[in-house]
């Protein structure tokens, strides 16, 4: 199968059927995009394809052939991405391990809506789970990286 | 508290310390042997001074701080560091964290109970503030000074006198030579030239965070490492009966099947026993998982379901229980009575569903295992893998990631021992990584509990009775066979350590037999007890027709200490002592004072709208809570504002304390309104965020939260904040709406419009 994730061409020998999640994890040895549900139902292994916010654990290596996939280590082309810098100053991340996907759906959202309202902003979000609880600082870290942008 | 002892010069550890000074350090009773060396060595650090176990120095002023308790969110790694770094008076933007692995010379490691900064903080600067003293006077023999007219500032020893100043790294080999400082001539910072300590600093792997970088139990490779999945039963105690592992074995990628012995209830730390599928990567290991044919004997438990449980301790909780704590005469107080209140309350079941799924990673060879794994106490690890292997703990090293989260799931090191266990059975580096249905059908659930609660009122409204009964499967249960009654601990948590100023006060625990593992969840039985408790309360006040503030601040009637063990009370207190931790009525009230006042308690709101307001004192902390909420026709309840009032105590880390408390607000909010697992046939009927529900940030309010400034010992910080805040959500749904919530989750049926 070939994978192009983070720019970088992959040829694996998978199962077209292997979720793109433990490809990405136990295939390419990128870690940063997180297991959480195998599901499709807490986000954290949010990953961009075509430059929009997908479930890995539910997208499998046949759905991707050939289509461009981001992942957190490539968020940002080698800058830190506007979300990562908001997430700093917000100090959001407490255990830190749902937030990779937190800011790629982020990303996404804010590649399709710049300046998202409140409702646009908990409507994009509420697929991402934090056990944490550190909604209130997410909410207000996409406001601040809304306005860099 | 800590006795620094000196075991200079007589022992070198390992040839890493060379010339070098290793002291020992007591903390905490615990005896700590010595040296963080062959750590910060490993990490690439010549380590030169290392005075303690927690602190070095190398010659090129490099500094390492080894930090023991288990980072899952609370900021402990940053915090702790913070203390050792000010004493020590280092510069933090160049000090290097190293975590700790599990090794009673640390003294205790069990990230549990909101305890790190109560039980360290004073250990943890003693060890900073001794190396820093003897950093000085180093210098100052190098300098033929006395050490008096020696400061010292970040990084460096300063003579003003003369000008003169020197790195700490080029004092540390002469550090190491001098006399460990005897505790009554130890010289602490004054507070107010702490530099980092009531800071609020960014998390130490807060970069690595926003990068994908961070490193988790479940992100370890090692070289040649395979990947597993375990099948067990739902049902606590089944037993295998037959195994056809034909199909799974077909599967690519499969490499092995493995069974998992059970071991006999009560299971405790070890293994559930079950089959595991070891593969090329998790998915091939999931897939072959689902091809096993297994037959399982459901044993005693097969049969246990939450509707008839819950029936069971109602019951229970009827009846007169066992008193475990009695003052005046409750039952002549509440037969007259002017006024009689009763309630009964019911909390189900809950998972801890950390967001990291359980994992681990073993490497065992030669008789010996080494573990890479998310765990809140590795010591514990140490010891369950060594029983379950049969090795002597000193054959096992548990190497402590990061957590994605634990709230105590991750203090019970089952999926350790079992990732050991298979590393062994099949020769090779073994990843396990439990999948989302594994972790919530096989927790260590929080326990059910059922409630019955009586107050009698005298003729001005006054509380003069309290009767408190409570049943619940005990934790206990999973470790020792044949427990149906409460630990003193889990009945100090919201019901024997009930601090309002009552005359005749009785507190009775039930019987209730275990039939699934229970184990401790963040706030642990206040959860339950403090949600009663603050309803309760709040339904008196109703009764006896005040508003809710002034009569809580009636209720805890005069300033005092109650003194629970004057009232023939076994209260552990959270192990702390209740000369430094009394139970302060004056603390409750000043919280609720706070409150009130900012969250704009006595403003108007719209119809079906409320607020409510509960405090506890929990993990030795006061906390008040008022929510606003807005209740929908439909009976769907949105929680519009959380405010909270936190004394604490003494706070290491502003930041990280307030983040907590947001956390824990959307912990409660969780509990309040979602989630429930449920048994049916011995076995949860909720696996997957599909259907065991939590909050989400479509749910979260507006969150305020104000800490009370302080200087009273360090209390806790990450459970206290979600029993009162599950009390606050549902009286405010009472005043909003006028029916009482007594069993959780909120039931919205019961909220419609009528």
């Amino acid at each position: 199968m070939e994978l192009i994730v983070n720019g970088v061409h992959h040829n694996v020998d998978a199962d077209p059927n292997m979720p793109l999640l433990w490809a990405v994890r136990d295939l390419l040895g990128l870690h940063g995009t997180k297991f959480g549900c195998g599901v499709g139902a807490c986000g954290a292994c949010t990953v961009h394809l075509d430059g929009v916010a997908v479930r890995s654990c539910v997208t499998s290596l046949a759905d991707v052939q050939g289509k461009p996939v981001t992942t957190i280590e490539g968020l940002g082309n080698g800058r830190e991405h506007p979300v990562q810098l908001a997430w700093k100053a917000a100090n959001v991340p407490q255990c830190g391990y749902c937030q990779p996907g937190q800011m790629m759906q982020a990303a996404s959202l804010l590649k399709q809506t710049p300046k998202p309202s409140d409702e646009q902003i908990v409507e994009a979000m509420s697929g991402n789970v934090c056990r944490c609880g550190t909604y209130q600082r997410i909410k207000a870290a996409i406001k601040a990286a809304a306005e860099q942008a | 508290m800590s006795d620094i002892v000196n075991l200079s010069r007589r022992r070198v550890l390992k040839g890493t310390l060379a010339g070098g000074v290793v002291l020992g350090l007591h903390v905490g009773g615990m005896r700590a042997a010595f040296a963080a060396s062959p750590l910060a060595s490993a990490n690439g650090v010549k380590t030169v001074f290392a005075p303690n176990v927690y602190v070095s120095v190398a010659p090129s002023g490099e500094i390492v701080l080894v930090v023991h308790r288990s980072e899952m969110g609370t900021g402990i790694r940053t915090s702790l560091a913070m203390i050792l770094a000010d004493e020590l008076d280092a510069d933090w933007n160049t000090v290097k964290v190293v975590q700790a692995q599990g090794d009673a010379k640390y003294g205790d490691q069990n990230t549990d109970g909101s305890r790190s900064i109560r039980q360290f903080f004073q250990p943890l600067r003693e060890a900073g503030g001794s190396a820093r003293q003897m950093l000085i006077a180093a210098a100052a023999a190098q300098w033929r000074v006395s050490p008096s007219s020696c400061r010292t500032e970040l990084g460096h020893v300063v003579h003003a006198a003369s000008g003169r100043r020197v790195s700490y790294g080029a004092v540390a080999e002469a550090a190491a030579h001098q006399p460990v400082p005897a505790r009554d001539t130890l010289k602490l910072k004054n507070e107010e030239t702490w530099r980092y300590i009531g800071k609020s600093l960014p998390i130490v792997d807060l970069d690595d965070i926003v990068h994908g970088r961070a490193t988790y139990g479940i992100d370890i490779v090692l070289q040649g490492m395979t990947y597993a999945s375990v099948e067990r039963s739902p049902v606590y105690g089944a037993t295998l009966k037959s195994v056809d592992s034909t199909e799974a074995m077909k599967v690519p990628g499969v490499l092995h099947v493995v069974r998992i012995p059970s071991v006999p209830l009560p299971s405790g730390f070890r293994p559930l026993g079950g089959v595991a599928v070891v593969a090329t990567n998790t998915w091939a290991a999931q897939q072959g998982r689902q091809k096993l044919k297994l037959d399982w004997d459901l044993g005693p438990n097969g049969t246990y379901d939450s509707g008839a449980y819950r029936k069971a301790l109602e019951d229970t909780a009827r009846q007169p229980g066992k008193v475990v704590r009695n003052n005046g005469d409750t039952a002549g107080a509440l037969k007259n009575a002017a006024q009689h209140v009763s309630a009964d309350y019911y909390v189900p079941h809950m998972a801890h569903a950390a967001m990291e799924p359980l994992a681990a990673s073993a490497s065992f060879a030669n008789g010996a295992v080494e573990v890479w794994t998310a765990t809140q106490n590795p010591q514990q690890a140490r010891t369950t893998v060594a029983q379950v292997l049969g090795l002597s703990e000193q054959a096992v090293t548990i190497n402590v990631t990061l957590l994605g989260g634990g709230f105590g799931r991750k203090s019970k090191p089952d999926y350790v021992a079992e990732a050991a266990y298979l590393s062994r059975e099949v020769g090779a580096p073994v990843k396990l990584t439990w999948t989302r249905e594994d972790d919530i059908r096989n927790d260590y659930f929080h326990a059910v509990c059922a409630q019955h609660m009586e107050g009698a009122l005298d003729a001005q409204g006054k509380t003069v009775g309290w009767l408190h009964r409570t049943v619940f499967p005990s934790i206990t249960s999973t470790f020792t066979p044949n427990v149906t009654y409460g630990a003193a601990g889990e009945l100090g948590q919201g019901v024997t350590d009930m601090p309002y100023e009552i005359a005749n006060v009785r507190c009775e625990n039930g019987a209730a037999q275990a039939h699934t593992r229970i184990g401790w969840y963040r706030s642990v039985y206040n959860i339950p007890h403090g949600f009663a408790q603050g309803s309760f309360v709040d339904e008196l006040a109703t009764a006896a027709r005040q508003d809710p503030v002034k009569h809580l601040l009636a209720l805890l009637g005069t300033p005092r200490h109650v003194d629970l063990h004057a009232l023939g009370v076994d209260y552990p207190n959270y192990g702390a002592s209740i000369d430094e931790y009394p139970i302060d009525t004056a603390r409750f009230a000043a919280v609720v004072r706070e409150v009130a006042a900012r969250s704009n308690w006595s403003r108007a709101l719209p119809a079906r709208h409320g607020r409510g307001i509960a405090v506890h004192r929990s993990f030795l902390s006061y906390v008040a809570a008022v929510a606003q909420v807005q209740v929908a026709d439909d009976g769907s309840v949105r929680v519009t504002r959380i405010d909270l009032a936190v004394d604490c105590g003494r706070i290491v880390n502003p930041d990280r304390v307030i983040a907590q408390f947001e956390g824990a607000v959307v912990m409660a909010l969780g509990n309040a309104l979602y989630s429930e697992v449920t048994f049916s046939h011995g076995a949860t009927e909720q696996s997957n965020f599909t259907d065991y529900r939590v909050a989400r940030i479509d749910s979260v309010p507006e969150t305020h939260v104000y800490i009370v400034p302080s200087k009273a010992p360090p209390g806790g910080v990450g459970e206290p904040g979600v029993p009162p805040t599950m009390a606050a959500i549902c009286n405010a749904i009472f005043h909003a709406t006028g029916t009482r919530i007594r069993a959780l989750p909120v039931d919205s049926a019961l909220l419609k419009r009528a």
